[in-house]
This record gives structure tokens, C-alpha cells and sequence, in this order.
């Protein structure tokens, strides 16, 4: 258990600047998702933190102790690799043994700690299988056990989930964010699904091509984004975007984000007009997709109570102004 | 057509009928072609000298199998075929061995290290392919006979136990394991040597096993090379040592004793053969993933 701390951390691959300087003070126990579209940087800041990559600028701090240098085995992490990295050719219990192993642990004590994170998994009655002969689910558990067993202050997390099936993947998120609970050890996840980044974390960072755009508590960055990119990432369906002379707000402000759910069909006062495209009832809710008067799309999301709206018909929106998010032509929040 | 025969695997197109019968015929009729000369050589070591030198040649063993084999073990023509068959097996198992052990650190060090001139040094190696002991035979003799080490186990094997395949094999086994094992054993702690041992060896065991079986069997069937560096008989390997059996001039050639060495002679690599071939095939059939 420890804190984590990344102080304006950089990387270059050669003349390629891919990471541009990211700062975080996690504190101990804290679930941090990093989360972001493929080749933002988010699991090569990942993999700094872990030590299998050089920090070009910066510094890690792991428990108050700069460890930039340092080798990953040393550094009191486990990490969980997106294809589970198990050996190929050892037992289930070998497999969560090796690190304890190299470290030379007394067998009696490698014997228990295994025992009691296959019984925290459920692996028990898998533990003499070859990885071949377990499930995409059990081998998750069994990557899970690899990092458990050494008792490390930070679990390290590599989109963990991404080669499992939808169903499993919501079962294991919940397993996973219950773990971290239990353990109460600091974790670091990366992944692109923004809904394992909200249900997961305790706070999250939204990486954008090499830049942390926020750092915040899951809601606070939903209801809250700084930029245009966070509003447009995290959320599903995603914020709507309109430009701001289309809409008749002017000032510095190049566009007006706001989300499907803030958004009502309405036939008077409409502040902008559009084509109703179809509708996708949910149940719950329903989704409303519009082609607007400039070309744009849209979505509405209301009440599966509200009336459904005629397709092809033209229809227009209304919104408060209190949920408008501006943006300015760089993506910025204005407030 | 409608017997009930079992279900072929998958894949496998089932003959049926008259095909059926004919393709086994085929496949008898090669296998007795090419096991014949096999049959005659043994024939020949179970005979007597005069019985092999007057024609018809016997096509059925005779009574003198004991006698050939015990004379062609004990006591040969120029060395015993016990001391050659010694010999040989020290000399493929080295080439073998030796050829594993070297061309999986010099692969496992151009895969897994950054080190200046790495590509060059791996094509290098490659380019050695091209070059054969008998292209560079002479330079080779040189070397050997001025390290003394003519007559000798080590003149047999050093000059051979490089291979440049062996080594190309193993890169591109390599290649094929992911990253992330290389980095999980290193979140676990393994320092490279340990993460060689414990990870890379137990999972080449198939690739390795094909190759002693190839290398084994290269080694084994080395003439040219035993041929000129070992001049005192008792370091004569089996395949030259047959050659030198037949003699010179007019003496008359001991049939029966060079046939039961050259049924000696297969003996060995049979065995490897069929003893690695269940290990390899194995490994082939639960493939790791």
C-alpha cells in the first residue's frame, strides 16, 4: 500500500514526443482508471510506472521514493497484462508461485499465499491446469492471482478486460473493483472503455494524444468536462456538439456541447431545428437521432414515457441554459 | 459404398473401395522397394563369405548371424565396430548437443538484448549458411591440426557445432513469444538468465527435439570430415569406418562382417528417431497457444 506519485512525466520514442508531461499525486488506495483512445499514451504512462519503460523526463515516486531507475521487480508492483502473460507451460499454481519463487519465500509460505488467492478467486479447483486447459474468464482470474499473491502497494492494470466477452467483462469489472476494495492496495487501470473508467474509478485521467485533459472523480469529469474531447469521450451516448453561430451564441465560443439527456424535443421555443432520423427505444429510456438544419447529427435521450417522435418529421430542441458547455476554437471549456 | 465405417477425422478425404485397396497396395509395394536393399544387406550379414561371392546371391538370412556380428563387434577389420560405434555416438551427440546449446544463447541473445551491431552479427551467422565444412575444409584442417587436436573426440565435434540454421530456427521461434511473457517474468523478478531457463527452454522443448533428431543424424552421417582428421583407427567413426573396411588391392573384401557394420551403423539413428519422434509429436499435438 502506498502512494503514487507522477511529476510531469514525459516520453519520447526517439524524436516522437508520445507522452507530454503528466502530473498526479495518487493517494494510498486509491482506484485511478487512465482512460483515453488507442495510441493516446495511456498504457506506454502505464508502463513507466511499472518500469518497463524509461522515463525520459520526470519522476515516479512510489511511496515517496523516486523510483525512475529502478528495476519493475523492485519497485513493489504486480502488473495484469491485457493478453494475461502466462506461462505457457506451468500449473495455474506455478504460474502464481514464479514471482514468490525468484524471491526465494520459504515453499510453506508460497503454498499459502496461493492457496488463499485461488480462494479469494474461486481458482481452487483449477490449480494443478495449464493455462490451455482454463477459460478467458479463469485466466483473467489467474493473471489476477499472479499479482495478488505478491501482496504489492500497486496493482498496475493493462486493459485487463478487453479480451473477454461483454457479459464477463461487467463480471469481472465488479470482481475487480471489489478486490481492490478488500485489499484496500492502490491500483492503476488503463483502459479505453470510458464505462469501465466511470464505474471503476475512484478518480480518473483522460489522456489525449500524450496530455492528461483531466484529471477528476468519475461524475465531476461527466458533468464537469474541461475540454471538448472529455465531453465528447466520456458518455454514451456521446455529448452533442453544435457550432455556436448555429445557435446563436456568440463571443469567443467556436462550439456548444450538450449532452443527449439535456436535451428535449419541443415543439415551441425551439433554439434549433432538425430531421427526426429514427428513434431507438431502450426500454428505459429512448434515443432520438436527428439530422440537424446544418448538416449536423444529434442525439436525444428521454423517458421511454415521453411520446415517440414521427420519423422523418422535422422537430425542434430546447434545452436549459445551465447545461450548455462552451468550448472555444482549441477545445477549452469557457466559463 | 454404404458400409458403416468409422467417421474420418475431419479434413481427411476417406477412400473408399477399390481406391481404397489399390492406394494400400501402392503404399506396400514402395515400402517393400525400398526396404529391399535393407533386407539384402541383412541377408548378407548372416551368411559366409563364400555363400555372398557365388552367385545366386541367398535371399534368405543363413546360420552365421552370431558369428558376423560378435567378429564385426570385437574385434573388426581395422578397429572394433563397438569402438567406432562409440565414437560416432560421442561425436553426434557433441555435434548435437552442442549445436542445441549454442544456437539457443546466441538466438536468445539476438532476440531478447540490444547490443551494438546486433543485425550485423545476426547476419553474419546467417551468412554462414553458404559456407559448408567441405567449402571450408582446408583452412579448417589447418586450424584443427595446429591445436592438436587431430585423433581426438574434440578435433570431431568443434569444427561442426556451430550452425547458423539451428540458431535461425530458434530466432524465429522466438519472435513468436509475446512481449508481455518477457515482461511479466520481469515483473516477477527473473533476471534475463533466469527468464532463459525457466520460461524460453521449457517452452523450445519441441523445436529442440526436432532438431537433435536433425542434428543427431547430421552428426552421425558425417564421412568427409572424420575421414581426414582421424588417421589412428581406433578413432574411427562408423560411416568412414565402413569405407575403410573394403580393402585395398586384391584381398578379398569380408562381406558378411561389412554388412552386419552397416546394420550396426542404422541401428542408432533409428532409435533416436523413433524414441524423439514421440516427444516432438507430441508437442506438435498440444500445441501451446
Amino acid at each position: 500500500m502506498a502512494t503514487v506519485s507522477l511529476d510531469n512525466l514525459k516520453k519520447s520514442f526517439g524524436r516522437i514526443d508520445v507522452i507530454h508531461g503528466v502530473s498526479i499525486d495518487i493517494e494510498d488506495g486509491e482506484f485511478i482508471v487512465i482512460v483515453g483512445p488507442s495510441g493516446c499514451g495511456k498504457s506506454t504512462l502505464l508502463r513507466m510506472v511499472a518500469g518497463l519503460e524509461t522515463v525520459t523526463e520526470g519522476e515516479v515516486r512510489i511511496g515517496g521514493e523516486r523510483v525512475n531507475e529502478i528495476e519493475p521487480m523492485d519497485r513493489d508492483i504486480a502488473m495484469v497484462f491485457q493478453n494475461y502473460a502466462l506461462y505457457p507451460h506451468m500449473s495455474v499454481f506455478d504460474n502464481m508461485a514464479y514471482g514468490l519463487k525468484i524471491a526465494r519465500r520459504p515453499k510453506p509460505e508460497i503454498a499459502e499465499r496461493v492457496a488463499s488467492a485461488a480462494k479469494l478467486l474461486q481458482l481452487e479447483p483449477y490449480l494443478k491446469r495449464k493455462p490451455r486447459e482454463l477459460s478467458g474468464g479463469q485466466r483473467q482470474r489467474v493473471a489476477m492471482g499472479r499479482a495478488i499473491v505478491r501482496k504489492p502497494a500497486v496493482f498496475l492494470f493493462d486493459e485487463p478486460l478487453s479480451n473477454l466477452d461483454a457479459k464477463l467483462r461487467v463480471q469481472m469489472r465488479l470482481e475487480i473493483k471489489q478486490l481492490q476494495r478488500e485489499l484496500g492496495v492502490t491500483a492503476l487501470y488503463v483502459t479505453h472503455d470510458q464505462v469501465e473508467a466511470m464505474t471503476l474509478a475512484d478518480r480518473m485521467i483522460v489522456m489525449n494524444d500524450g496530455v492528461a485533459d483531466q484529471i477528476g472523480a468519475p461524475l465531476d469529469v461527466y458533468s464537469d468536462p474541461e475540454t471538448a474531447f472529455v465531453a465528447g469521450f466520456i458518455g454514451s451516448p456521446p455529448t452533442n456538439f453544435f457550432p455556436a453561430g448555429a445557435v446563436g451564441l456568440s463571443g469567443g465560443a467556436k462550439t456548444l456541447g450538450i449532452r443527449p439527456e439535456h436535451l428535449e424535443l419541443a415543439g415551441e421555443n425551439a433554439r434549433a431545428r432538425g430531421t427526426v432520423l429514427y428513434a431507438e427505444a431502450l426500454g428505459a429510456e429512448t434515443l432520438v437521432h436527428l439530422r440537424m438544419s446544418d448538416g449536423e447529427m444529434a442525439t436525444v435521450r428521454q423517458d421511454s414515457s415521453a411520446p415517440m417522435p414521427v420519423e422523418k418529421t422535422e422537430i425542434g430542441l430546447s434545452w436549459d441554459d445551465r447545461h450548455q458547455m462552451l468550448f472555444d476554437a482549441a477545445g477549452a471549456r469557457i466559463r | 459404398m454404404a458400409r458403416n465405417r468409422k467417421a474420418p477425422p475431419p479434413g481427411m478425404v476417406e477412400k473408399r473401395g477399390a481406391g481404397y485397396w489399390l492406394t494400400h497396395l501402392g503404399l506396400i509395394m514402395g515400402v517393400l522397394f525400398i526396404f529391399f536393399p535393407i533386407w539384402l544387406a541383412f541377408v548378407a550379414s548372416t551368411v559366409s563369405q563364400p555363400e555372398i561371392v557365388h552367385p545366386p546371391m541367398p535371399l534368405w538370412p543363413g546360420d552365421q548371424l552370431w558369428e558376423n556380428y560378435s567378429k564385426a563387434l570385437v574385434s573388426g577389420i581395422n578397429a572394433p565396430v563397438a569402438t567406432m560405434l562409440l565414437n560416432s555416438l560421442v561425436m553426434a551427440m557433441g555435434i548435437a548437443v552442442g549445436k542445441i546449446i549454442i544456437s539457443l544463447l546466441s538466438a536468445f541473445a539476438i532476440v531478447y538484448f540490444r547490443f551494438p551491431f546486433r543485425k550485423v552479427i545476426f547476419w553474419l551467422i546467417f551468412v554462414t549458411l553458404m559456407l559448408p565444412v567441405e567449402v571450408r575444409i582446408v583452412p579448417t584442417y589447418e586450424v584443427v591440426a595446429n591445436f592438436g587436436m587431430l585423433n581426438s573426440y574434440s578435433g570431431l565435434i568443434f569444427p561442426l557445432i556451430a550452425s547458423a540454421t539451428a540458431t535461425f530456427l530458434f530466432r524465429q521461434f522466438f519472435m513468436t513469444v509475446p512481449d508481455e511473457l518477457a515482461e511479466a517474468a520481469r515483473v516477477d523478478g527473473a533476471r534475463p538468465m533466469r527468464f532463459f531457463w525457466d520460461i524460453i527452454l521449457p517452452m523450445s522443448r519441441t523445436n529442440i527435439a526436432a532438431l537433435f533428431v536433425i542434428l543427431f543424424i547430421y552428426g552421425w552421417n558425417q564421412y568427409l570430415w572424420p575421414l581426414l582428421i582421424t588417421t589412428d583407427p581406433s578413432m574411427n567413426t562408423i560411416v568412414m569406418g565402413i569405407k575403410q573396411m573394403f580393402p585395398s588391392g586384391d584381398d578379398i573384401a569380408d562381406w558378411p562382417v561389412i554388412m552386419a557394420t552397416s546394420i550396426l551403423a542404422m541401428i542408432p539413428p533409428v532409435f533416436v528417431v523413433v524414441g524423439m519422434q514421440r516427444l516432438f509429436m507430441r508437442g506438435l499435438v498440444d500445441s501451446e497457444k
